[in-house]
């Protein structure tokens, strides 16, 4: 068999060693990337934040402990509330609730809409058919009316149950856009390319078609996250949060309640309010630059 | 020994709301391939031509008929129990970029069919495997491995693609329209590579839209129009007797690099119809029951050696529409 | 009608640098002349068509003059070209079969691009429909969605669009790839049509498809990697191509006739050069078997014979 190599065209990058890591090569890129840099940095303070600043006071957020309404001050770091409960305290305390809820409710609504999505969208057929039905009935469902009932008949409410309703009601809207995605990746030939190679169905979907959609996935789990901190911020100003403990978006309410805005008691919103942006907007400038470094196509060689 | 045949295939889909129409993919087709062989199925858009080869592979359910392989019909073969048959029989599809998955590197097709067949081999031994598969489709190893698919060319990309069957002791190929997203000057590489892989024993079902390649590099000619084979037998017969109108309006309209296009022969598309007479009615007035051809497919007639055409106006259940006798099956 | 286009470049800004898609292109076209521009993917033939129009925005004109019937165009200026689009220059972009707005249908489409051109579509309605019925598209057409036409039916409706208003050149970009070899040939019959009813008084015809071009061009314009390599009539190209691209090319297709037993064609090796930073010299010269160290300047294109022109040092 005659062998032509091909030679080696002008313009053609030099073949690059066989044998780098794909985490090194991750990390490479990781690294050198601003956003992701800046953004896992911000979430990692406020990560400590949520674990340590808890520990730097012996009181908890809902006791009355100082002056009330008071600006910050050296003893005070972010002020006190009306009550003269300590908003550092507060806000520490509504971090890590807030972190809690949305991973675990963003997370568990994540997970139930990937895999409804997934298997929808790929088998196709009769099992697209029931789980469409399912997604929109959970679509339609009023979760405010369900809710109510369940806390009539629930006494002691915690983060837990807070944030595992979040997770089974909001996942919906992501089981459908990642259905869309597995439609149409499904028909790309490296699908039938692995199925050729003996790959099984769930090969295929964890395998090939997550990792394509890996930084779409990021992005709706990240808006799942703000979602549920959203919601639970919603439920918790309405009563129906948890009976005990705060949250960022609780404090917000709160002050919005007692009119801190108008009474100028900045220090009572303002912190919370950014907390809310940073992690939600850190989480969103990390799935911008993750793009990036996912997809290879992006990046800049 | 690796022989594949296809008797009385059909492929329907459901499509409209709810499923309520069909829609008649591929019409009972019926034909033999042999390792050693090209086999071109030529066919325009909506031939069918494309169902056949995902159906032969499996990647398609056979709504009717049998897919034999050595004997045993793959048509009905469970998932779980087709790795056998995808040991013998592979697929390269059309677009080399949508051939790959793009967040991953172009050799990992290669990983894939390891995990899949060979998960016993140690890694220096299937390096080496590669390698050799490499060279046998003419490609540099230094210069496509650990490479991501959009650094690469279509060409370079599709033969990959046939290495990567070739790890696999393969006898059969489908080939669907492998060549036809590569630029002119390296085609007619890919397709030599065909020519030279099965003077090594390969079989190959070429599938393509495009006369030329086919006349090129196969040895028999199957000729698909909506569903149905209308001509097939060796390629240097029907592309020099072609015998059904279809087949003779098809090769009127490729327009010939050094010929220009046979403006004299036939009509526009609109006036070659099945409607049109038969040929050879009058030799087989309604197909003869004695020829052996027209036993299998009683709509088929054989015109000569291995050269069979369908009964050109034939209605939908096996009839002769000028008045010869209904051929039955048996 | 002359068009005259002289060193023409035109690069596409990206965030990696500049693409030199057209680095210097010039040739004329004469009244009546349909001239086939042929090459591969990457070698500037859609570049060029879209040049002539300013069809893309990303485009960024770099240098040289085209000259259309004694007139300079405005290349570089997208809103002063819309005065030539369509009246004086017109082009068929190559997705146009898939880009009819299926909720419309074909008549009410075509009136509202006439009217868009400031002309009233009363007054040109009746040359329409016989200019349809020229290329064998019955009346009713006007009266069907763009679903319920053939991909053929559909790019004929297309060509007689862009041809409404008698523009002095069409640029048609790969009107038959996406079609079945049986509708290409109705197809190939009906734009030649076009210049022989004088719709149109020259046309580019822009193809990867050397065979139609056969059919349909006077002359062909072969082109690699943002240059010219060779022009000539068309049967000089096909039977007595110079430039050993257009050889090499010409050598490697298939047609019907040719066997892999009796004869076995040979490609290319190699592939085009990368645009973003291409070579000096001939761009060619990585994979021409004649390339020496003069080709590393860049060779002139140069009058071989009348009619015949080619940029290589080797030739002539």
């Amino acid at each position: 068999m005659a062998s032509l190599l091909p030679p080696d065209a002008l313009g053609q990058p030099a073949s690059a060693p066989r044998k780098i890591g794909r985490l090194r090569e991750f990390l490479y890129f990781a690294v050198r990337d601003k956003k992701i840099f800046v953004s896992l940095a911000i979430i990692a303070t406020l990560l400590v934040v949520a674990f340590v600043g808890p520990m730097l006071r012996d009181y908890g957020p809902n006791d009355y402990v100082g002056p009330p309404a008071q600006g910050p001050s050296s003893e005070y770091w972010f002020g006190t509330t009306t009550f003269g409960q300590d908003v550092f305290v507060q806000f520490v305390h509504g971090v890590g609730a807030t972190f809690f809820v949305g991973l675990l409710g963003g997370g568990l609504a994540a997970i139930v809409g990937m895999t409804v999505g997934f298997v929808a969208g790929y088998r196709g057929g009769l099992v697209d058919e029931v789980l469409n039905m399912l997604t929109n009935v959970v679509l339609v469902i009023p979760t405010l009316m369900v809710l109510i009932v369940i806390v009539a008949y629930v006494d002691a409410r915690g983060l837990l149950i807070e944030a595992v309703f979040i997770g089974l009601t909001s996942w919906p809207w992501a089981a459908r856009a990642i259905r869309a995605q597995t439609l149409s990746l499904r028909t790309r030939e490296f699908v039938d390319l692995g199925r050729l190679s003996g790959q099984s169905t769930r090969q295929i979907i964890v395998g090939e078609i997550a990792p394509n959609m890996s930084s779409y996935l990021m992005l709706t789990f990240i808006l799942l996250f703000g979602g549920a901190v959203l919601i639970a911020a919603t439920l918790d100003f309405i009563g129906l949060g948890p009976t005990d403990g705060m949250s960022l978006g609780l404090m917000m309410n709160n002050a919005v309640l007692w009119s801190a805005l108008q009474l100028g008691m900045w220090w009572w919103f303002i912190p919370p309010g950014i907390g809310i942006v940073a992690i939600v907007g850190s989480l969103y400038v990390l799935n911008v630059g993750l793009d990036q470094v996912f997809n290879p196509r992006l990046r800049k060689l | 020994m690796g022989t594949l045949a296809l008797e009385g295939v059909n492929k329907v889909y459901r499509v409209g709301t709810f499923g309520g129409q069909t829609m008649h993919a591929v019409k009972d087709v019926t034909f033999e391939a042999r390792p050693g062989q090209i086999i071109s199925l030529i066919g325009e858009s909506g031939s069918g031509k494309s169902t056949i080869g995902k159906m032969i592979l499996r990647l398609a359910s056979v709504s009717s008929g049998r897919i034999l392989y050595d004997g045993q019909d793959v048509a009905t073969l469970k998932s779980r129990e087709l790795k056998p048959y995808r040991r013998k029989v592979q697929g390269v599809f059309q677009d080399p970029f949508s051939s790959y998955n793009p967040i991953f590197k172009a050799d990992r097709v290669f990983g894939l069919i390891r995990d899949g067949f060979f998960p016993e081999v140690k890694g220096a031994d299937w390096d080496e495997r590669v390698h050799k598969a490499l060279q046998g489709v003419s490609l540099d190893p230094d210069g496509v491995l650990g490479k991501y698919p959009h650094q690469l060319s279509g060409g370079q990309l599709q033969r990959m693609l046939v290495a990567r069957a070739l790890l696999l002791d393969i006898e059969f190929l489908v080939a669907d329209e492998i060549i036809s997203m590569l630029d002119a000057s390296t085609r007619v590489d890919v397709l030599n590579l065909l020519g030279d892989l099965k003077a090594g024993g390969l079989g190959v079902l070429f599938v393509t839209h495009d006369l030329s390649l086919g006349n090129y590099i196969s040895d028999q000619a199957i000729i698909l129009r909506k569903g149905r084979i209308v001509e097939r037998g060796p390629t240097a017969t029907v592309f020099d007797q072609p015998t059904h109108p279809y087949t003779r309006m098809l090769l009127a309209s490729v327009p010939a690099l050094h010929g220009g296009h046979d403006s004299g022969a036939l009509g526009q598309m609109d006036v070659v119809r099945d409607r049109q007479a038969c040929l050879y009615h009058e030799r087989y007035p309604g197909g003869d029951a004695t020829a052996p051809a027209s036993q299998a497919n009683p709509t088929m007639v054989e015109v000569s050696a291995g050269h069979l055409v369908t009964c050109a106006t034939v209605d939908e259940g096996g009839g002769c529409l000028q008045g010869g006798a209904r051929q039955t099956a048996g | 009608m002359t068009l005259k286009v002289r060193d023409l470049r035109v690069h596409y800004t990206t965030l990696a640098g500049d693409v030199r898609a057209l680095d210097g292109v010039s040739f004329d076209i004469a009244d009546g002349e349909i001239m086939g521009l042929a090459g591969e993917s990457g070698c500037g033939k859609t570049t060029l068509g879209n040049s002539l129009v300013r069809l893309d925005g990303r485009m960024r004109h770099v240098g040289g003059s085209v000259e259309l019937d004694g007139t300079e165009l405005p290349i570089w200026d997208s809103v002063a070209m819309d005065r030539h689009r369509f009246h004086t220059i017109s082009v068929v972009p190559q997705y146009a079969m898939s880009a009819l707005n299926p909720t419309r249908k074909i008549g009410r489409m075509a009136a509202e691009v006439i009217q868009s051109r400031g002309i009233r579509y009363a007054s040109v309605k009746d040359q329409f429909e016989r200019r349809l019925a020229l290329v064998g598209l019955p009346e009713r057409v006007l009266d069907l969605y763009p679903m319920e036409l053939s991909g053929g039916m559909k790019q004929r409706v297309v060509m007689i669009l862009s041809t409404l208003l008698d523009p002095s050149l069409l640029i048609a970009d790969e009107i038959t790839s996406a079609l079945d070899v049986s509708t290409q040939k109705a197809v190939a019959e009906a734009l030649v049509g076009l210049r022989d009813n004088q719709f149109v008084k020259s046309m580019i015809v822009i193809t990867h498809d050397l065979s139609i071009l056969h059919e349909v061009a006077d002359t062909i314009l072969i082109m690699y990697a943002g240059h010219l390599a060779e022009k000539a009539p068309t049967d000089v190209i096909i039977n007595g191509p110079r430039h050993p691209y257009t050889k090499l090319l010409i050598s490697s297709l298939p047609e019907v006739g040719v066997r892999f037993a009796e004869r076995r064609l040979v490609g290319i090796p190699g592939r085009p050069p990368s645009l973003l930073d291409p070579p000096a010299g001939c761009r060619f010269r990585a994979r021409c078997p004649l390339a020496d160290a003069q080709c590393e300047e860049l060779p002139p294109l140069v009058e071989i014979e009348p009619g015949h022109q080619v940029a290589c040092w080797k030739v002539g």
